[in-house]
This record gives structure tokens, sequence and C-alpha cells, in this order.
């Protein structure tokens, strides 16, 4: 990224990045009263962006999770850079859904009052273990820069040393135990990360009450979109942001990953076609009408001109078309489109199941501004989003500071400089 | 069959409580006559007016709730019978129930849906009123991630809003939109308008607990549903919704206690429920 293009972002960031922080404080300042979902559609925007940043999450682990396990060599210069992003997702969608919940303090009561019925509750213990041992992972993934920022000083340096604890270790011998480990918790975190996320889409699979959402498909379309939007992120950074991009080692990598990419893309349109055409086919209303809602109501353009255009056909013809499926501009254009656009494959799922009367006469019966089912996020939603997001970009950016993600040598850990 | 039943008891018993009071009434006036004057003005005779269907049914539902309550709770199952004939839509249940327990903004417990049903020449209105069904086999309280949400051991569907984490899976699960969330809002302060009116500010006492909004405490955060006043009932009073239905088509009572009204009238061949596919079980019934 040039010099101009660098600042612009850095522009972009700090204006959004505030605005967040604004919207943050006024969330907490005035509880949810600034949120425009209600009584009939309780969930809206946090909802949809916390199931698009846990779907980054365990698309990004899962592909970590291949290098580690199956000793994928030609991907093996990215399972840092994979397990790194699965983390700041993780907590991005974390930080989102905090904002979103009537009482986010009490949060802990999901530890101490269990309900195993509840498949909430299951995906809150998953994630939870998710978060671990992914935090786990990243500690041996990244312990050779960890020892460099502990031994640098600076802010970063007591919190690496607090991360690594004493596993200060610098032979060859214990980064090949580190290796050995990695291969292990990489095996363990293959069913977590394919269940904490199945446990996604049971969430929403399981509710009967609404049939747009009660199909079996559901934790499958989950997996197929979590490893779609995971694994075009991580093609996004490496094709824009990589070390030695350009060279013949970054072209290898960067195929391999679009080809990753458009396998996925192909079998995520058939997923939601498979899921599509046997709810709108049937053609009983509280099947099919959410349907006509995503495809011709108000909010049309999420499904045709943001999910359709630019999170399909543009990304598809740019990996598919012999002019620009190798070239480093076409497959990053291709993959941030995919990556940035799948937000609008979550509010999909998340709205038109809720905005559709569950008794016929609801809409009008009692005139109030939140009991109604028409949906559009209010202004300060959309600012918390921001600060989701912003607060995402700045954790990948300390990230790459600190932990060579981008496929740098490690600085040495005596305290050599970078 | 059992509202005729009912109907013919209530006739029954106003024609002989008329018939009582009028011969009670012309036996004081005959002593009356045939007495000697003690007192140069004679106290003007008590007048008994007859009965009214509202307070003879009021008054067995009474009845039949101190019975119930004479029983331990777990042997005690609240229904409500609807009569969608004697609905005359006038949303008096809506207004008292809101009352009853200071609902804000966003929070509804017993709306009334209002349907046009059939073309001119042939048209009519139905109203029915939509208060949480206290279904048996609730589907919102298994999704609760902490078990905030249960079926008490009198079949009333409850919410523990100290344990509550406000995160609205329950309102997704529920498929008649019975339960709605405290999102913090005030009547008075969303309209630019300080400070709060006392009505936003005092107490309520849903489950027995009191509260206060105007803190910013719960049941702010929380979802929020009808619980029949369940805090009235075991007062030995009726929920707020019957007390005021102006057509006293909303009844009330022990489904457990085979002969109260209720049970009665859940047994008739024009009942129904809300959507009796699911199989949830609803503990209101609606006669149509």
């Amino acid at each position: 990224m040039n010099g101009r293009a660098l600042s612009l972002v850095k522009t972009l960031w700090a204006v959004f990045f505030a605005l967040g922080i604004l919207s943050v404080a006024v969330r907490f300042a005035s509880g949810r009263e600034i949120a425009a979902y209600g009584g009939y559609v309780p969930w809206g925007l946090w909802v949809a962006v916390y199931v698009y940043f846990v779907g980054l999450s365990a698309g990004a682990f899962l592909l970590s999770a291949l290098i580690y396990v199956f000793g994928i060599k030609s991907l093996e210069k990215i399972g840092k850079l994979a397990l790194y992003v699965s983390f700041i997702t993780l907590l991005g969608a974390l930080v989102t859904i905090f904002m979103d919940l009537g009482h986010p303090f009490r949060f802990w009561k999901v530890y101490t009052r269990p309900n195993f019925f509840s498949m909430m509750a299951w995906m809150i213990w998953l994630y939870s273990a998710y978060f671990l041992l992914v935090v786990l992972e990243l500690r041996l993934a990244a312990r050779r820069d960890l020892l460099a920022a502990g031994s640098r000083g600076g802010w970063v340096a007591p919190l690496a040393r607090l991360v690594l604890f004493n596993h200060t270790d610098t032979s060859e011998e214990s980064f090949a135990a580190d290796r050995r480990r990695l291969q292990v918790l990489g095996m363990l975190g293959v069913p977590l990360a394919i269940s904490f996320h199945g446990g996604v889409g049971a969430l929403f699979g399981v509710v009967g009450a609404r049939p747009f959402w009660n199909a079996s498909i559901y934790p499958l379309i989950f997996l197929g979109g979590a490893l779609l939007s995971g694994t075009a992120l991580l093609t996004f950074i490496v094709a824009v942001f990589w070390s030695d991009r350009g060279s013949e080692e970054h072209r290898a990598l960067l195929g391999l990953l679009a080809r990753a990419t458009a396998g996925l893309l192909v079998l995520d349109v058939i997923l939601q076609w498979a899921e599509f055409s046997i709810s709108y086919y049937a053609a009983i209303p509280a099947h099919a009408l959410p349907w006509k809602m995503i495809l011709f109501g108000d909010y049309w353009w999420v499904f045709w001109i943001v999910h359709v255009l630019f999170g399909l056909v543009v990304p598809g013809l740019l990996l598919a078309s012999p002019r620009t499926r190798h070239s480093l501009a076409g497959i990053a254009v291709a993959a941030f489109l995919i990556a940035f656009t799948f937000l609008s494959v979550r509010v999909n799922i998340v709205i038109p199941g809720l905005a559709l009367e569950e008794l016929a006469g609801l809409k009008t019966a009692y005139a109030d501004s939140r009991l109604h089912f028409s949906y559009f996020p209010s202004f300060w939603e959309f600012g918390v989003t921001f600060f989701s997001y912003t607060f995402v970009m700045l954790l990948f950016y300390l990230g790459c500071r600190n932990l060579a993600l981008l496929g740098e040598a490690t600085a040495p850990a005596d305290g050599g400089a970078r | 069959m059992a509202e005729t039943l009912l109907k013919k008891r209530t006739f029954l018993k106003k024609a002989l409580g008329g018939t009582v009071g009028a011969l009670a009434a012309a036996g004081v006036r005959a002593a009356e006559t045939k007495a000697p004057k003690v007192a140069s003005s004679p106290p003007a005779p008590e007048v008994v007016p007859p009965q009214t269907v509202s307070e003879s049914h009021t008054a067995r539902m009474q009845e039949e709730l101190r019975r119930a309550l004479a029983r331990p709770v777990e042997q005690r199952r609240w229904g409500m019978v609807i009569d969608l004939r004697k609905c005359v839509g006038c949303s008096a249940c809506t207004i008292n129930c809101a009352v009853e327990n200071g609902l804000p903004p966003g929070v509804v417990y017993r709306p009334v849906l209002e349907q046009e049903i059939g073309t001119y020449p042939n048209l009519a209105r139905r109203f029915t009123p939509r208060p949480c069904m206290q279904c048996e086999k609730p589907p919102c309280t298994p999704v609760c991630p902490v078990g905030a949400t249960f079926s008490r051991p009198d079949g009333i569907v409850a919410i523990d809003y100290d344990q509550c984490i406000g995160c609205r899976y329950c309102l997704t699960a529920c498929p008649y939109s019975s339960r709605t969330a405290d999102f913090g809002d005030f009547f008075t302060r969303d309209v630019g308008l300080s400070p709060d009116q006392p009505y936003e500010q005092r107490d309520t006492f849903e489950y027995h607990e009191r509260r206060n909004r105007s803190r910013h405490e719960s049941p702010v955060g929380n979802a929020r549903k009808c619980s029949f006043c369940v805090h009235r009932i075991e007062n030995g009073l009726l929920p707020s919704c019957v007390t005021t239905c102006v057509g006293h088509a909303t009844y009330f009572g022990d489904l457990a206690d085979a002969h109260s009204a209720v049970s009665e009238l859940a047994a008739s061949p024009n009942v129904m429920q809300l959507k009796e596919e699911l199989g949830t079980r609803p503990r209101v019934f609606y006669l149509l």
C-alpha cells in the first residue's frame, strides 16, 4: 500500500474510531434507548455484526487448523496470521454483542447458572473454550515474536511477558516442542471451531417459532459462510499487506488462497441455493414471505446489490477470468468484496426471520415506536458498529507491528532492532 | 354446551335471586302494614337489586380463586378463556394491564388484535385479545441461557428479572410474540418532557417484587411478559384485564378445578387455541 493510500486509510480510521467511541459512550450513558430495534424485531445490526465477526473468526481458525494439523507447507507462513485474525475478530464479535445485551454486566451468569437446554448457552461455553484455545495456540505460534517484543521495551513488553508467563526458553528444541503442541491444540480446535460456529447456526435453527430459521441446513450454511468469509479476509490481507509482495513465493501463496476462496464461493452459492430454493418452492407463507422480503422488499438492494452483485458476481468474475485471476489487484478486490459484503448475508438472516407478523393483526394492534416489523439501524447503532470494526483494525495494526504476522523475519529475542 | 349451561345457570340464579328478592321485599312491605306504628316515620325498606350477569360471573370467579388459593400451589393450573363473541375491541384490558404493571413504551402484555373478515356486505370485525398463552410446553423457557425464565408449579411462565441478561432470545422463540423487551424508554422523556410523570415513577409489584423503573434498574433491560397478574391473584384478586373487561369476555380461574368456569368453558365444542398445531398447549382458550 503506498503512502497516500495509507494516510487516507489512517484518517478514515481515526474519524470512524472517534465516532465509534462516542457511540459507545452514548450507548452506556443512555442504555439501549438509542437502538432502533424493538419488541417485534428484537435483534438488529449488532447481532448481525456479531454473527459476521464470529464467522470470520471460525473461518480463519479452521484455515489455521488445516495448516497446523495437516501440515500444509504452502500455507505454513500464514498460520500465525490466521490465528491472530481469528483472535481479533472474536474480540470484535464479543465487544459488539456486549453492547447489545440489556444487562451486559450479568454475562457471567451464563457460567454460574447454566441452562443445558439453551443453544445460546452452549454457543457461549463453546466460544469461551475456543477463545482460550486460540490464545494458547497464538502464544505458541508467536512465541519468538513475543520473546522479541518482551525484550524490546515499551508498553508492549510487559504485555508480551505476561502472555509468555514463564515460557521463555529460546532453544530450538523448545520451539520444536511448541510446534508439536500446536498440532495437538489444532486437532482439538477443529471440532471445537466446527461445533462453535455450527452452534451459532443452530442457535437460529432451533427456533421453531421462526420457520425461516428453523432449517437443518443452518449449522452447515453457517460453517460454509465462515470458511468463505474467513478465507477471503486472509486472502485480502495477504494480497495487500504481505511483506514481500510480488515475489514468487507471495504469488504462489496468493494463488492458492485465491483458488480456495473461489472454491468456497461456489460451495457457499450451492448451500445458499439449497436453502432458498426449498423454502421458496414450498410457497408456505411463513417460509416464503421472508424470502420475498429479501428479494423484493424495502431493502432488496442489500441482497441484489450488496450480496449478489458485489459479494458474488463481481468477485466470482474476478476470480474466474483469466485476465484477473492471477493479478494481485484482481484477487485483492475480489477477496475484499467477499469478506466485507458478507455482512449483508448475516443481516439477511437475522432481520427477515423476525420481520414477519407471528399473528395476523399484531402490526396494528398497539401503536408504539418499538412495536413494528420494519427495522433500519439507528445512527448510534451504526456508530457502535464502526467502533467494533475500527477496534479490530487497531488490533490488526498492533499485531502486525509486534508479531511479524505478514511473513517478515522475526527479530532476535535478545533485544535487537527490527 | 358448557357456555349454554353457564348461561342457563346464571339465568336461573338471576331469576331465583330476583324472585326471592321480590318476595322478601313484598313480605317486608306486608309486615310493615300489619305492624303497629312505633315511630312516626318508618325506615325506608332496603331494596336489593337483582344480581347482574357481570356480578355473578365475577363473584363466581372470585369464589373459585379463593378455593384455588386454599390448595397448594402445585395443585393449581391457572387458565384463561376469552369469548371472542363478547369482545368489543375496546382495549380496556390492554390499558389497564399497562397501568397495573407500569408498562413503558415498547412493552405490551395484552394487545387486542383486530381483523376484518369477509367483504361487503358480509363483513365482520374480530377482536382477539392476546395475553401470554402460559404454555404447558413453552418454547421460550428452554432457550434462556441462564434459566431466568421458567414455568412455575402453577403453570405461569415467569421471568426472574434479577437473573435475565437481556439477550432477547426468548422473544424470538415465542410463537405468539407475547414477549417484548424493556429498553428503558419513558413516555414523557421520549417526547422531550421533564421530569417524568408520577405514573412513571411509581412502584410496580410484578411477581410480588417492589420495583421502580425510574432508577433504571430491572425490569429495565429485561424481557417482559404477562404473568396473569400473579401478584394480584395470589392476593385473592382477579387479573386486571379480567376486572376491566366491559363485555365480560375474559374468564379466569383454575383449570385443575373441574367445577371452575374456565374448566367448563375450555371444554366447549367451539373452543380453540392459537397455533394449536405447534403443540405448545396454551392455557389461554378462545370461544368462537
